[in-house]
Order: structure tokens, then C-alpha cells, then sequence
């Protein structure tokens, strides 16, 4: 038994550290650039609404239907769909570069959404205490809407994570790698079971990870 | 200091015009505490929010200090605003950020430099009381905690006006109580004007000097506090001095009394409450007063009396005596199940 445990990281742990890396790299730029690009265009829809502080019907409108086409695409179709936008942008559609566009694109539409649920449940009273006090509009938005939605923001990233997570373990379809690569190639096709168990325990440990650390943030930033 | 001109407001309501404000016109004079009486959908939150413009009049003026708001950009607007503190029923703090925070970050973001926000924090943070609070959240104050780090926050930004939203709704009597005290101690010792909308009675009587009442959008009576509620025109005014005696008579016991004499409710302001009108009426006509309810209170801070009492006799001499009292500075009114009418 422990031969054979040692004999298995011998021949595989280097593999299973790169693809993990790989999968580390992907989730981390996705996520930053959709975070980038959610957390306004969510600021957006929550401030363009009906009745709210900048009401506007095009801009809110317009935003709700392209997040709600792009959110209607699974990912396995997106990531073909968009291949003339990905080459567009990178100037190439395989390997990690040529998968962060359409994981960025999978991704930003949820947590804008994400991110406008957060926003939403912000108290209105704290808001119009603060146009009373006559503070700028964008000071408002950082210092009061996005400082009282943190708690709830954490815990949507963390949702949006682990759903990228999911997403990159189809990365390996266009040769980005990645734990979802390794299962599928070696696990999948070549029937080498030992390995689909390993990845698949890694991805629990990495989710659970992920979730503690989130719920633990939140529950910090969180003061009532 | 801030005069409401000819305001309407209309909220459209799917499709539906729903008027919350008729050309309501009123003036608050600098260094007063001016009280908006009404029961709920009066109209009377819609009026208070227009005093720093979170609310746009539909048509009318708001004039601070002279200078029309609604025609001000919306920087100018700002720097109105921030001579204008306002306090909240929901007290409106930040959850995520301590009591120090609270007070600070909004003169932060208003430009006041970092060494002059410590000093202010901590000269009204003592004002009202809260000295040793400075490093909790919200969450483990209680509600009257609460809304003194609302009034510190707003005294923090040094304006010529408070604006209070309902402040007390939310309370508790004994707490009301402090808040209020707190409201008067403000008014005279940092000579801040304020502006206060409620729908209890007893806030206008501690410590307002103006009232105005308010129903369905429009203000239906105003002037100072002893003329208004010592003559109410109106039975939403009747209603509001009603609910502060509590003496109303069992309607059984109304009626048996009704057949051998009238009922007069009779009320005795300020220097006419130590005379002893009543007692003359006895020695001088045929009927005998019995008394069956009676109170004194303060109306900002003079005694407010009133009585209700079953003149036993016959109508005209009951009328010669109400006559009398009337004429030794008494209000009488006829009592008729709470309200009151005038007694000729």
C-alpha cells in the first residue's frame, strides 16, 4: 500500500502539481478581470433600475438582456461559440491565454448579477442619509453602497469561484490544462481511475477551501 | 430660515396621480424648534425630505436662507446640505463601521481635514453622551444609542438645521424622552434650528414652539403651539390634545349625566390655571360642578390644564356659569364623546 502510494506521486504528483497550478492560474485571472468588469456593470444595474438614484430604462434595460443571453449559454458551447471573439482579442484560442476570454465572458454576466443582489440589499435609509449629508454620488457608491454589501459580495465571489472552477475543468477541450484536463485525458480516456479519484478529491478539498474561506471572510466583514 | 412656498408634489403611481402635497406653504424662523403634526399619509414625510431636496417639489419653492434650492446645481445643492443635518426614524448608520467611524467617515468624504475629524468626533460624541461607545457597532447599541450617534453624526458637520424624520417613532417613551431632551438642549445650546415631523403628540408639547398640522397633503392649522392647541379649529387638532390627557369618559356614564346638565370640557392655559374660576361658579348660580376627569400638563413649558365637568342644573344656568368661565379666561367647549365643540 505505501509503495504503491509513493510509487503514484513518483509518477504522477509532478503532473497532478502542474495541472493544479494551471487550474490556480486560470480561476485567479479569470476571476480578477470578471470581477473587474461585474462588480461595475452589477454598481450599474443597481443604480439604473427602476426608481432608483440614476434611473435609466436604455442602460438597465440593455444591460439585463446581454447579461441574460450570455448567462443562457453553457460554457461548453460558449467556449466554441466565441472562438472568432477569443482570437479577436488574444490573437490565439488555445491553451490558458485562449480560455480566460471565454471563462472572463462565462463569468463577469454572473457576478454582475451576483453583485447587484448584494447591492440591492443595502439599506435605502443608509443611502439617502448619506445625499442628505451632501456627499458626492460616486463617494457613495464606494463608501456606503459597496462598504455595506461587502459581507454579501464575499459570499457571491465565492459562489462565482467556485463556479469558475467547474468551468475550467473544460478548459482542457481547447489545451489549456488544468485538474478538469487530467481527469478527462488520463481518467476518462486512457481508463486510469487511480487519477480521476485524485483530481476529483483535489477539486472537494480546493471547493471546500474555497467556501470555508469565504463564509469566514464574510462572516468578519459582517458586523451586526 | 427655510420657508416651504405654494410646494405641491404629485407621485405618479401607475398611471395614477396621487397628491401627497397641496400647496403647502410654511416658515421656519431661525434658532425655533418647528413641530409637523399628522397621522400617518399626511403628507408630512414628503414635506421634511423637501427641506434639502431628497424630495423635488412638483411645483413651489424651497428657500434656505433665502436661496432657492431647487433652482441650485447639484454641487451647490451638496454644499446646502451639508449645513442641514438630518436624523431618521431607521437611524440610517453604517452597519459595518464603528460608532468613531460613523461620525468620521462623511467628513472625511466632505473634505474636512483628518486632524479637525478626531476633535469633532469627539466634541459630539460627547454632546450627546456616548463618549465610551466610540469603538462599537451599531448592532450592540440600543435604538436611543443609536440615534445619538445619528444626532453626533449630523452635529459633526456643524449645521444651521436639524432635520428629524420621525426620530422618536421608533422608541421607547422613557427613551423618547432622553432624545427629546437631547433635541432641546441642541436647539438652545448650539442654537441649531429644527425642523421635526411626528405623529405623537407629546414630542410637540416638550419641546416644540411652532406646530403646524397636517392632513391629506395640506396644512390645515399653524402657529405656535399654545395658540394652536389651545384653540383647536380642527378635529385632527382636537384628536391630537385628546391624546394627551386621556380622559375620556365611559359613553354609559356620558349619557346618564347628559339628562340632568351639560358636560363642558374646560381648559386652563399658563396664569389662568391657578385661579379659582370653578369654584366661584358654585357660589354665583344655581348648579353644581362635579368633576369627572381632569389633567395638567406642560405645553412647552407652561401649565396646560383642562377639566371635564357635568354642571348639574338646569341648561340656562349651566350656560350663565359657562358664560362666566369664559369670561374669567377659561376655554369651554362642549364634550361630546372626545371631541369638542364650541359651547355658546
Amino acid at each position: 500500500m505505501l509503495t504503491s502510494v509513493s510509487e503514484f506521486i513518483d509518477n504522477w504528483g509532478a503532473e497532478i502539481w502542474v495541472s493544479f497550478l494551471d487550474t490556480l492560474i486560470m480561476v485567479g485571472i479569470s476571476l480578477t478581470i470578471s470581477v473587474i468588469i461585474g462588480l461595475p456593470l452589477g454598481v450599474l444595474l443597481t443604480l439604473t433600475g427602476p426608481g432608483k438614484a440614476l434611473e435609466n430604462r436604455v442602460i438597465y434595460q440593455a444591460l439585463n438582456a446581454i447579461i441574460n443571453i450570455l448567462r443562457s449559454i453553457p460554457f461548453i458551447i460558449l467556449l466554441f461559440f466565441i472562438l472568432p471573439f477569443t482570437k479577436f482579442v488574444v490573437g490565439t484560442t488555445i491553451g490558458v491565454k485562449g480560455v480566460i476570454v471565454p471563462l472572463v465572458v462565462f463569468t463577469a454576466p454572473y457576478i454582475a448579477r451576483l453583485m447587484e443582489s448584494s447591492l440591492l440589499e443595502v439599506n435605502r435609509g443608509i443611502i439617502e442619509a448619506y445625499e442628505a449629508m451632501g456627499i458626492k454620488t460616486r463617494h457613495i457608491i464606494w463608501h456606503v453602497l459597496i462598504r455595506e454589501a461587502r459581507p454579501s459580495i464575499v459570499l457571491g465571489l465565492t459562489i462565482a469561484t467556485i463556479g469558475l472552477i467547474g468551468a475550467t475543468a473544460m478548459a482542457g477541450l481547447v489545451g489549456a490544462g488544468g485538474l478538469g484536463d487530467l481527469a478527462y485525458r488520463y481518467g476518462h480516456l486512457r481508463y486510469q481511475a487511480d487519477i480521476m479519484y485524485v483530481t476529483v478529491i483535489i477539486l472537494i478539498i480546493l471547493v471546500q477551501a474555497v467556501q470555508t474561506i469565504g463564509n469566514r471572510v464574510s462572516a468578519k466583514l459582517k458586523k451586526d | 430660515m427655510i420657508e416651504f412656498k405654494n410646494i405641491t408634489k404629485v407621485f405618479k403611481d401607475n398611471k395614477r396621480d396621487v397628491k401627497a402635497l397641496n400647496d403647502v406653504s410654511l416658515k421656519v424662523e431661525e434658532g425655533s424648534i418647528y413641530g409637523v403634526i399628522g397621522y400617518s399619509g399626511a403628507g408630512k414625510s414628503t414635506l421634511v425630505r423637501m427641506a434639502n431636496l431628497l424630495e423635488k417639489p412638483t411645483t413651489g419653492q424651497v428657500l434656505f436662507e433665502g436661496k432657492d434650492l431647487t433652482k441650485l446645481s447639484s454641487g451647490k445643492l451638496n454644499e446646502v446640505r451639508r449645513q442641514m443635518g438630518m436624523i431618521f426614524q431607521s437611524f440610517n448608520l453604517l452597519k459595518t463601521g464603528t460608532v468613531y467611524e460613523n461620525i468620521a467617515l462623511p467628513l472625511k468624504l466632505t473634505g474636512v481635514p483628518s486632524k479637525e475629524i478626531k476633535q469633532r468626533v469627539h466634541k459630539y460624541i460627547e454632546i450627546v453622551g456616548l463618549q465610551d461607545k466610540l469603538k462599537a457597532y451599531p448592532a450592540q447599541l440600543s435604538g436611543g444609542q443609536k440615534q445619538r450617534v445619528a444626532i453626533a453624526r449630523a452635529l459633526a458637520h456643524e449645521p444651521k438645521v436639524l432635520l428629524c424624520d420621525e426620530a422618536t417613532s421608533a422608541l421607547d417613551p422613557d427613551t423618547t424622552e432622553s432624545i427629546l431632551k437631547l433635541l432641546s438642549k441642541i436647539n438652545k445650546e448650539l442654537g441649531i434650528t429644527i425642523l421635526l415631523i411626528t405623529h405623537e403628540m407629546n414630542v410637540v408639547q416638550k419641546i416644540c414652539h411652532e406646530v403646524a398640522v397636517m392632513e391629506m397633503g395640506e396644512v390645515i392649522e399653524q402657529g405656535s403651539v399654545i395658540d394652536v392647541f389651545s384653540k383647536p379649529q380642527t378635529q385632527t387638532a382636537q384628536r391630537f390634545i385628546q391624546s394627551l390627557f386621556n380622559d375620556a369618559i365611559p359613553g354609559d356614564l356620558l349619557k346618564k349625566l347628559k339628562g340632568t346638565g351639560k358636560i363642558a370640557s374646560l381648559s386652563f392655559i399658563g396664569e389662568s390655571a391657578g385661579d379659582p374660576a370653578l369654584a366661584m361658579v358654585t357660589k354665583k348660580f344655581d348648579v353644581f360642578p362635579s368633576i369627572l376627569g381632569g389633567n395638567i400638563t406642560d405645553l412647552k413649558e407652561r401649565p396646560f390644564g383642562r377639566l371635564i365637568v357635568h354642571l348639574d342644573g338646569s341648561d340656562e344656568e349651566a350656560q350663565k356659569a359657562i358664560d362666566f368661565l369664559k369670561d374669567s379666561g377659561v376655554i369651554v367647549e362642549n364634550y361630546e364623546k372626545g371631541n369638542l365643540t364650541d359651547a355658546n
